[in-house]
């Protein structure tokens, strides 16, 4: 299959490949969300690491993937996208938005999904750390 | 008309998927396509004289290559419909109960056979036929004794493949047709892997049916064959085309003689070079593989160790997607066991059927060699590989755990 220009862009130089740390040692830390999503068997898991200011700013975010080109791309484009904005402002990123900006054709768009949902759990997971409310309730079903 | 066909290319290792057609293949073929253009159905004139001879050289050139006789050989279209003929034809020729009943019949079969297998028995499980599917081990290889365990009175058909193409493990077929014909049970076997690249004698290895395709022998597409035994037993079949009753009336059709023509060449010429080229791809498939899991930790070849084609591998790089390496390659052609472009993201069904978990189904590659494979080309290879995994592993969260000593197994995936 053909891939988009952008795609094979973030796949070769991949934006903010990375982490904050062991598993361990993220889950220790009240500034950094985490939101795993995917599994190995169905060919992609999307980790995303961000780091949040007390005032609810993305100061910076990593992220790493198994997963096919598109989601990779994904992935990238989404840290790209959420560094600097604030926790809500990042939870109203929709994943039509990086169909669009990578050209995803129809059967990648769970790539895109999949990187809105770890925006999502990352944030999830912060707020629960720092005793926000949460959106857990509302999201945990969504299915795709 | 502009050629698109010169942009840079990239070197070629999916011959399981279809091979180069030799030159000295096309040779044969062009003049059948000019002017010796007769059909070989017209029995009173020069063109027609000239078509059939054509087709009865190669099947001659056919049946030299199985160790069959001429007139054992049906010509086909090619693997698909050469499976077809012998899985349908064998099972309503033989059926036990007329159409439109159950218990018409029992077939055994294995589950990590090619669809042209699997769908013609799943039809015929539809039409009142009993199938088996039997479940492959963890090697991949199905044995004598996994067919005679399942082997009934009313068994008619067994139908195990020589060579699966996906990870080329040998099956044990001499034995398979031994066991067969001393129950008296018709036996098929694909042999598109396997003909053609390997020694075949449809005598000592107790075949009824034989399928094969030109186009994994460097041959033309759309030309294959059936070997139908005549003697000891004489198998029959019912036609599934039926018309001007083309070869003895089991596959109507004007036949394709250029394609054929070319099919008998490629035919012969395998049977003289099949030994010398079987040993240089072995040498490649052992240095893929060897270098490979010395270059990157956690790769696992799949399928028995030693019983397998030299021309093909599959291999698994741990904690890497294959859609993505593919992608790391894109100068290489060749095939992954992840189908991530799916709606289903199912990996690879042969892959799943022996087991490999399905992160590692997901993370495998397949290589196929042929005769213009080139040391330089491995060497490439080799480094392409390595280099685009390494790539991949920086990125890989399961890489992460896998080095932080997690389970991956363990861990409750968010399954979508």
């Amino acid at each position: 299959m053909a891939y988009s220009d952008k795609v094979i862009e973030h796949y070769q130089n991949p934006h903010n490949v990375g982490s904050f740390g062991s598993s361990k040692e993220v889950q220790a830390r009240k500034d950094v969300g985490v939101g795993i999503v995917g599994a190995p068997e169905c060919g992609d898991v999307m980790q995303l690491h961000i780091q949040v200011s007390d005032a609810g700013v993305i100061q910076d975010a990593k992220f790493k993937c198994f997963g096919c080109g598109s989601a990779i791309a994904s992935s990238s484009l989404a840290t790209e996208w959420i560094k600097g904005k604030t926790v809500d402002q990042a939870l109203a990123i929709k994943n039509t938005e990086i169909v669009e900006e990578l050209s995803l054709p129809p059967v990648k768009i769970h790539c895109s999904v999949l990187a809105e949902d770890s925006i999502r759990a990352a944030i999830e997971d912060w707020k629960k750390k720092n005793g926000h409310a949460t959106a857990v309730d509302a999201h945990a079903a969504h299915a795709h | 008309m502009k050629n698109t066909m010169n942009k840079s290319r990239p070197l070629y290792l999916d011959n399981a998927a279809t091979t180069r057609c030799d030159p000295r293949v096309v040779e044969v073929m062009l003049p059948y396509l000019t002017e010796a253009y007769g059909n070989s159905g017209s029995r009173n004139h020069a063109f027609g004289w000239e078509a059939e001879e054509a087709v009865e050289k190669s099947r001659e050139q056919a049946a030299a290559l199985i160790g069959a006789n001429a007139k054992e050989i049906i010509f086909t279209s090619g693997a698909t419909e050469s499976n077809n003929l012998a899985i349908k034809g064998a099972a309503n020729m033989y059926a036990k109960k007329p159409e439109g009943q159950t218990g018409r019949g029992h077939i055994i079969t294995a589950l990590h056979e090619h669809k042209a297998v699997l769908d013609p028995c799943k039809r015929l499980q539809k039409e009142g036929f009993d199938v088996t599917f039997l479940q492959p081990p963890a090697d991949g290889v199905i044995t004598v004794d996994m067919v005679a365990k399942e082997i009934r009175p009313d068994t008619i058909l067994v139908s195990i493949m020589w060579a699966n193409n996906e990870i080329g493990t040998i099956n044990e077929i001499p034995a398979i047709g031994k066991l067969c014909h001393d129950k008296e049970i018709i036996f098929h076997t694909d042999g598109t892997q396997w003909v053609g690249k390997m020694p075949t004698d449809v005598e000592r290895d107790n075949i009824d049916l034989l399928s094969w395709s030109s186009h994994k022998i460097y041959g033309p597409k759309g030309v294959g064959a059936l070997y139908v035994r005549r003697r000891k037993p004489r198998v029959r079949l019912e036609a599934i085309v039926d018309g001007g009753g083309q070869e003895r009336g089991m596959r109507s059709g004007t036949l394709n003689i250029s394609g054929i023509a070319g099919f008998g060449k490629a035919c012969e010429l395998c049977q003289h070079e099949m030994q010398s080229e079987g040993e240089r791809l072995l040498k490649f498939r052992n240095r893929l593989e060897t270098e490979l899991a010395k270059a990157i930790e956690v790769t696992q070849v799949n399928g028995n160790a030693s019983k397998r084609l030299p021309n093909i591998t599959n291999i698994s790089f741990g904690f890497v997607e294959g859609e993505s390496l593919l992608m790391g390659i894109k100068d290489i052609a060749c095939s992954s066991g992840s189908a991530c472009t799916s709606a289903s993201l199912e990996p690879s069904y042969v892959l799943k059927s022996l087991g490999v978990g399905d992160e590692l189904a997901h993370s495998s590659l397949r290589l196929s060699m042929s005769r213009w494979t080139t040391d330089k080309e491995i060497d490439y290879t080799i480094a392409s590989i390595t280099k685009a995994v390494l790539h991949l592993r920086k990125m890989s969260p399961l890489y992460d755990l896998f080095k932080e000593g997690v389970d991956i197994s363990k861990i409750q995936w968010q399954t979508h």
